[in-house]
């Protein structure tokens, strides 16, 4: 019996055999390796059979493309079935994107959405420089300047009483402010409740457990309709920005969870390797800690942002109207009541928030992927 | 390691320059009737020893001896309930400032290495010289450049922590200690976590920085290099110093039938 061995040469590496890999064997191994799988790509194709072709007939191949009223959206009048009437969207455009914004001052709104784009697309591309610069124009800067624009009263600029705001624009003021404003409470907040000194831990704790205990709904008509009555006549805030108090504090308080779970995840020397080198507790959060804890809840930020987005449709029961708010008090107008002008605008507000929570969620996905540095394998 | 037994002989020369240098402090650490609990377990009883500059002092003891919670004592990562400890002239007590002073003088190395999974090597180097010693970014990278290339791996500058061995990151986790151009250096168990191949590598690194001489306090099984570098031995069991002695001595003649047991028990 041999028992010794010695290679004698190495074996290159090879490709591996078309059967496992290429789309023949990603069709088998994937989509009916077991008879559960089978099961679940047939019901998937059902699926898609069942949802796909209605979808595409009601929102396009009858969707009525051009008109001026209800008449151009009926079956009577055009002998056929009718999908979409996207003529009404067309004519109910203005208010959606604006509200009751005086339509002299509307440029004023299209010029915030420009500096904010023109400032929050540089900002999104890693490739490009002077990152810090811009993003204090972005989160310093142009709230700043949005606020002064909307409002007006300064500069010769006409006064825009919030209460005419609407639609999209409400609905970006709204999450914008409570995006931007929830990210720091929300850290700030973790920082508290993970904090060694027993006070700030406390008062951290009770302040997140009160927003997160009460609903946005309680909140937003507590802000609107209780708070005047505690506050001295004199004091009148603006209605929406209430609101938005409300907003950045309720997601300020989810938010810190979301931070404290991220912090919870960074291993306890990194605390220790930041010590040891001398930095002290603000710069080994910034630098070292908080860097890392973000990175790892980033779905679960990105999940809270996308809620944000959605529940700002909830400031309607305090009579502010954002886009879907709009929506439905356009539904209301005798000049364009169809019956498909109800489906019309809820596609069209549903394709608008998919849309905007779709990138939202795909640059979340592209961040962490930049991000990962093989951190956890 | 046979190459290695003709420096360990110039070592005890060259150890002894900087500290002929120096007349400010002689005494780099100095602890005093140190004790710790941990709730209700007394980890560090009694403990009270005094490392003069240019020493390196190798720590060995059984798990849960107590050795890395006293040498975590000298940063005070960890913090205690009786006793003195004073580093570098400065005691450190609640007071921040000494605190931050001290850490700023006293390097470390852990046996996780710590590095920051979410910077590059060299801003690992960077971070606590531009953001604790204010130097400025070039100069940072300079200087993180030359620690790099002195613990040999120059070419990594640019990669991130985890697309390195273990030996690499350690010796990585040296360099961005050594940045901060600290007086003393920590080691706590620097080669429990690595690849027997990659043990020699960093030991070779720690060598090297006792023969430059770094006052160095290393908790480590490793006998082969505590025989070479180790100016003094100390034996550690349930949270007391057991025998401190030169390593030969140590390692020939222990005195304590602690000392004899566990020598026995790590060298077969």
């Amino acid at each position: 019996m041999e028992t010794a061995y010695v290679r004698r040469e190495l074996i290159a590496p090879l490709p591996p055999p078309l059967a496992v890999s290429g789309m023949l064997g990603f069709l088998r191994q994937r989509l009916f390796g077991s008879v559960l799988n089978a099961c679940l790509t047939l019901i998937g194709l059902l699926l898609l059979i069942v949802l796909v072709p209605p979808s595409v007939r009601f929102l396009i191949v009858d969707a009525v493309w051009s008109g001026t009223s209800r008449t151009d959206c009926l079956v009577e009048t055009l002998g056929r079935p009718v999908g979409a009437c996207w003529p009404f969207i067309a004519a109910k455009f203005r208010q959606f994107m604006y509200g009751f914004y005086p339509e002299s001052e509307q440029w004023r709104v299209n010029l915030t959405y420009a500096l904010g784009v023109v400032l929050l697309v540089p900002l999104l591309i890693p490739r490009l420089p002077y990152k810090a610069a811009n993003a204090l124009a972005f989160f310093g800067v142009f709230p700043v300047v949005a606020f002064f624009l909307l409002v007006g009263n300064v500069l010769g600029l006409p006064h825009v009483e919030t209460r005419l705001w609407g639609g999209m624009l409400v609905t970006l003021v709204i999450s914008f402010t409570g995006i931007v404003g929830s990210l720091p409470l929300g850290i700030l907040l973790a920082l508290g409740r993970s904090s060694r000194l027993p006070v700030v831990r406390m008062l951290s704790v009770i302040f997140i457990e009160f927003w997160r205990g009460v609903p946005l709904i309680t909140v937003l008509f507590f802000a609107t309709y209780m708070l005047p009555l505690f506050l001295p006549a004199s004091w009148r805030i603006d209605p929406l920005a209430r609101v938005l108090v409300g907003v950045v504090l309720f997601a300020g308080a989810y938010m810190a969870e979301v931070v404290r779970g991220g912090l919870q995840a960074v291993p306890r020397g990194q605390y220790e390797g930041a010590i040891a080198l001398g930095l002290g507790y603000w710069r080994m959060m910034g630098f070292v800690v908080m860097p890392q804890a973000l990175k790892y809840v980033i779905p679960g930020i990105v999940n809270s942002f996308i809620a944000l987005f959605k529940d700002t449709t909830l400031v309607l029961i305090v009579s502010i109207f954002d886009l879907l708010g709009q929506l439905r008090a356009a539904f209301a107008d005798p000049n364009w009541a169809t019956p498909v002008t109800l489906f019309t605008g809820f596609a069209f507000g549903g394709i608008v928030y998919f849309l905007i929570s779709f990138a939202m969620s795909r640059y979340a996905l592209y961040t962490e992927r930049r991000l990962d540095t093989g951190a956890r394998r | 390691m046979v190459d290695n037994q003709q420096p360990a002989v110039d070592l005890a020369v060259r150890a002894g320059a900087p500290a002929m240098r120096t007349t400010v402090n002689e005494v780099a650490v100095e602890i005093t009737g140190l004790n710790k609990w941990f709730g209700a377990f007394h980890v560090l009883r009694d403990v009270s020893f005094k490392v003069m500059r240019g020493e390196r002092i190798v720590i060995c003891g059984p798990s849960g001896s107590g050795k890395s919670t006293l040498l975590r004592c000298i940063n005070r990562i960890e913090d205690w309930q009786q006793g003195r400890v004073i580093v570098d002239g400065v005691e450190l007590t609640e007071d921040l400032k000494a605190i931050d002073e001290v850490r700023r003088e006293v390097g470390m190395v852990f046996q996780q290495f710590n590095l920051f999974p979410h910077l590059t090597v060299l801003q690992n180097c960077t971070l606590a010289p531009i953001r604790v010693r204010h130097l400025p970014r070039r100069q940072a990278e300079e200087l993180a450049r030359h620690y790099l290339a002195r613990v040999r791996i120059p070419e990594q500058a640019d990669k991130y922590p985890m697309q390195l061995s273990g030996g690499q990151q350690q010796r990585v986790a040296i360099a961005r200690a050594l940045c901060m151009q600290p007086k003393i250096m920590l080691f706590d168990e620097p080669t429990s976590a690595l690849d027997p191949e990659m043990v020699k590598e960093v030991l070779d690194t720690m060598v090297g920085l006792a023969m430059d001489g770094m006052t160095m306090l290393v908790v480590s099984h490793e006998m082969g290099f505590a025989r070479q570098v180790a100016s003094r031995m100390v034996l550690m069991d349930a949270g007391q110093i057991v025998e401190v002695n030169e390593p030969k001595a140590f390692f020939e003649h222990p005195q304590h039938e602690r000392t004899k047991l566990f020598l026995s028990q790590i060298l077969h």
